[in-house]
């Protein structure tokens, strides 16, 4: 047979104590350590990326929240905003109305009193008229007419003491 | 993007010189350092160059380790005997040139295999074969040397890494450690979860074995000189044994639903029942079988390329044809670096393969 596909009792033999040493030295002393080293830091970065997925999820909850919140008040905001307008507008109309109405009632107060007046003083003057028509007609009838120079410079002399 | 291919191509120029580099120092390697000193016993007479003598040379086991050129150390010898343990060293035997007289037979290198001399000066067989051998060779050779360089720099190599993940614990990985996560975590993800399931845990400290192991000396292997040199993986007794391994994992861990497949198969009629068996049978013997088969050709045809391609050089006897074979020994080592991975990838994704078949629950 081939040399080369001839196995050797020796070699097989050493092969055989050699590996077996190797493989217990190395299980013992290598691998054991190495695989649980690398299971256990696997491990934790398993649980760091859990934890981060977690925390991200807190977070973006919190933001979510905050966002709700701030719209609420931005909501609540406005409607007492629009609420004070409306009570300002409300305020004004009525304050408008008010004026308006109290104007309008002091006008026509002042126009009765004016008319008042104006009926008195028109009656007193009709008096006066009246008195001083007389008067004049009395002295005119007085003083007989003698010179018509002096009937008239009595008659303007007259009027001009008219005062109305 | 413009950068990552920057730095890729920075380290695949790297990787090109470094091939380069093995190449040319190829030419020191125990094969070529071999043939020399032949040449020069034949008295002037030049003996011709057989290139399927130095890669078969190359690609076998040996008692001696090579350091280039010339130089080799020796290595012990040891042999089981019928009559008990002989431990000398392979000096004794210079290279075959010599007999060495033990304390129960007299022995002699043939092709570098140990054979006892009988009475008679005749050789009897090779002693590793057993054919009615009265030794057994248990020889530290330069591939069980090479071996044992491996699970040293791979004992160290781990646990200087497992020492980084007690240190640094928690944090993240560093140097040497952050190197060899990847590929940790390339045969947890993609090799041993997909194929067994969630019942991966127990057979990690394995496959990362073997996968470790493969591709080391699948390294190893390709490094032409001293440390290297040898041809481990692409030794059949060493891909034998790795998938005897294989073996023993599936069927131990076999679980009811599985050997229930095999023994009482469903929808099929009794009386096939024992045809089924020997299909079965040979079914669980040859995946393991292919496993060796494709590691050991894989690496073995690698190295006799390699060597083929330097031989021309010699055979052609021209410096000329030197770049030639270099440019292409340059490309087949660089393919080798992949092979070497991906070989180590193959053996271990088919053991995770075949143990998830094994343990698989019923589902049906």
């Amino acid at each position: 047979m081939n040399p080369l596909v001839t196995p050797e009792i020796g070699l097989i033999f050493w092969t055989t104590v050699s590996f077996a040493v190797l493989f217990f030295l190395l299980a013992k002393f290598a691998w054991k350590p190495i695989m649980s080293a690398i299971d256990e830091r696997e491990r934790s970065i398993e649980d760091s990326l859990l934890k981060a997925e977690a925390a991200k999820e807190e977070m973006s909850r919190l933001t979510s929240e905050n966002e709700a919140l701030l719209k609420q008040a931005r909501a609540e905001r406005d409607v007492i905003l629009h609420e004070a307008k409306k009570v300002k507008d409300q305020i004004i109309s009525e304050a408008k109305e008010a004026a308006h109405t109290e104007g309008a009632r002091m006008i026509e107060l002042a126009r009765v009193e004016i008319n008042n007046q104006k009926a008195i003083a028109m009656a007193d003057v009709k008096n006066q008229v009246a008195s001083l028509s007389l008067e004049i007609a009395e002295k005119v009838l007085k003083q007989q007419l003698a010179d018509q120079n002096k009937q008239d410079e009595l008659v303007s002399q007259l009027l001009k003491e008219v005062k109305l | 993007m413009y950068k990552s291919s920057i730095l890729k191509s920075k380290i695949f120029r790297g990787l090109q010189i470094f091939c380069v580099f093995l190449t040319l120092t190829a030419f020191l390697s125990p094969a070529f350092g071999q043939d020399k000193p032949t040449q020069e016993v034949e008295k002037g007479v030049e003996k011709k160059f057989e290139p399927s003598e130095v890669i078969l040379e190359h690609i076998a086991d040996s008692h001696y380790f090579h350091l280039g050129g010339e130089a080799s150390f020796p290595l012990p010898v040891i042999l089981y005997t019928n009559k008990g343990l002989e431990v000398f060293s392979s000096s004794q035997l210079e290279h075959g040139h010599t007999d060495y007289a033990g304390k129960y037979y007299t022995y002699r290198l043939v092709n570098d295999k140990v054979n006892v001399v009988g009475p008679a000066n005749s050789l009897t067989e090779s002693a590793s074969v057993f054919k009615g051998s009265p030794v057994v060779d248990l020889s530290i050779t330069r591939n069980v040397v090479s071996m044992f360089m491996s699970i040293i720099v791979l004992l160290i190599i781990f646990i200087a890494v497992a020492s980084a993940y007690k240190k640094r614990e928690g944090k993240a990985p560093k140097g040497l450690q952050s190197f060899m996560e990847p590929i940790i975590i390339f045969v947890r993800d993609d090799i041993a979860r997909p194929n067994i399931g969630y019942k991966y845990q127990r057979f990690m400290p394995l496959l990362l074995t073997v996968f470790f192991f493969i591709w080391i000396n699948n390294l190893i292997g390709l490094v032409p000189f001293f440390p290297g040199g040898s041809n481990l993986t692409g030794n059949i007794a060493v891909t034998l044994v790795l998938s005897v391994i294989t073996l023993l994992m599936v069927n131990l861990n076999g679980n009811k639903h599985y050997w229930k497949h095999i023994f009482i198969p469903a929808d099929v009629p009794v009386w096939i029942w024992p045809l089924w068996w020997v299909i079965e049978l040979v079914g669980i013997i040859s995946r393991p079988f292919a496993l060796m088969i494709r590691l050991f050709a894989n690496i073995t045809a690698g190295h006799i390329i390699v060597l083929s391609l330097i031989s021309l050089i010699f055979v052609f006897k021209s410096l000329y044809i030197a770049p030639v074979s270099v440019a292409f020994v340059v490309f087949m080592d660089v393919l080798e670096l992949l092979v070497a991975a991906l070989q180590a990838f193959i053996f271990t994704l088919l053991t995770a393969l075949f143990i998830g078949t094994a343990i698989e629950e019923a589902h049906h």
